[in-house]
């Protein structure tokens, strides 16, 4: 795919439209859910979904419950159901018990047989996040930061939301740096990648602090592999970047869009015309490529 | 219901949960990702009050650990009372480039 394609396939989409990812060679592509499908896309791999920020009720999007809805429907009316869910955070807006119950009870009717969470900083407010992890703590005993392995692709749950630094930035933190680099080490550089956080692990706006402070270390861990995809939430709009054989990938919301880095005093939510919001939230679709199995790590998408 | 008392019970359900300033209290104000004075010096004992007036959440929360606010939403409030001497740094746990300092004597 070219990057003229790619940059078109990522225009605006309607609420429960998105971006497809295939993996072609081993290495994900996107495009348009909208244009018509390659005839060996494959069947759908896994849901990302991000920022549905339940407890949010401004003139942004009074009804982030309706949207959401709207969104779990368009993807449970797929032909193919993708086999899981990744939230990348700030599932809930203020951190409220009565916001992730909602929450929960909403995403529960996702047709996919797991969902994998990683909180935003929404989602924390409290500190050491006592209501994110006594819902979704059981895959990291309560460390929020774990790996799993589907589908022959590596999985990587990252937090950058509860250490942070003087540079306002995402951060890690020893703890978890240290467990990334064991993690990926000894591991096959053929075998895809996909690490998945709320913010972005690459610093897109360092002023409103859209990036990871470790973001470098991190990228200099994950080079040596074929195929990474870094998928983040928490700005609301798909910015994306390429860089050797490492795609990073920002999800839109399903509650409201954010400015434009820069655009305003900060980044807060953004009201629209109410015709023009549903073109603005949406989600992310990971597909497995029927021919080019994922073992295949030879090309990229430069 | 007659319109005084409706009034009256409006009064009791738009004060919940805000903080009721005293005369001693200083405040704090949150506007466009900034917390207004972004440094202080306060006497030991004073109550800080902060507002929000940003549609967006923000934290309080000290970055020693002493005090952390839940997330207030737009025209909550929180108060903290500084018993003893010190300076203290906070920031907003939802935007970490919001951070500020008050001093107590």
């Amino acid at each position: 795919m070219t990057d003229t394609s790619r940059r078109d396939a990522l225009k605006c989409l309607g609420v429960g439209a998105g971006t497809l990812f295939t993996l072609s060679g081993g290495v994900f592509s996107a495009f348009d859910m909208a244009e018509a499908a390659p005839a060996d896309m494959g069947v759908p791999l896994f849901l990302q979904i991000s920022d549905t920020h339940i407890g949010f009720n401004k003139e942004a999007n009074p009804d982030v419950i309706g949207t959401l809805n709207r969104t779990i429907d368009a993807v449970n009316a797929m032909p193919h159901a993708p086999a899981f869910a990744l939230h990348t955070g700030d599932v809930t807006h203020l951190s409220k018990a009565s916001e992730f119950d909602t929450a929960s009870q909403l995403l529960s009717r996702l047709k996919v047989s797991e969902l994998h969470v990683v909180p935003g900083e929404h989602d924390v407010t409290d500190g050491p996040g006592a209501e994110f992890f006594a819902r979704f703590g059981q895959a990291s005993a309560s460390k929020g930061y774990y790996s799993f392995d589907a589908h022959g692709v590596h999985f990587i749950a990252l937090v950058n939301v509860m250490n942070f630094k003087n540079n306002g930035l995402g951060a890690l933190g020893e703890d978890q740096l240290a467990w990334l680099k064991d993690d990926l080490s000894g591991r096959s550089a053929s075998q895809p990648v996909v690490v998945f956080a709320h913010m972005p692990l690459w610093t897109i706006y360092e002023p409103w602090g859209w990036g990871t402070g470790e973001g470098e270390e991190i990228a200099s861990l994950l080079r040596r592999f074929g195929s990474v995809t870094v998928l983040n939430g928490h700005i609301h709009q798909i910015v994306q970047k390429v860089e050797g054989n490492i795609l990073f990938h920002t999800a839109r919301s399903t509650a409201f869009p954010q400015p434009l880095a820069g655009d305003g005093p900060g980044p807060g939510p953004l009201v629209v015309p109410p015709a023009q919001l549903p073109g603005m939230l949406g989600v992310t679709m990971a597909v497995s490529g029927r021919k080019h199995r994922l073992s295949l790590n030879d090309t990229t998408l430069a | 219901m007659n319109s005084k008392l409706f009034a009256f019970a409006l009064l009791i359900i738009s004060s919940a949960g805000l903080h009721s300033a005293d005369a001693g209290d200083v405040s704090v104000l949150i506007k466009n990702f900034d917390y207004s004075p972004m440094e202080m010096n306060i006497a030991a004992g004073t109550t800080v009050v902060w507002k929000n007036l940003d549609g967006e959440p923000h934290t309080i929360a000290s970055v020693d650990g002493m005090f952390r606010s839940p997330a207030l939403d737009q025209n909550d409030s929180y108060s903290f009372t500084f018993n003893r001497p010190g300076v203290f740094k906070y920031i907003c746990s939802i935007h970490p480039k919001m951070r500020a300092t008050i001093t107590v004597k």
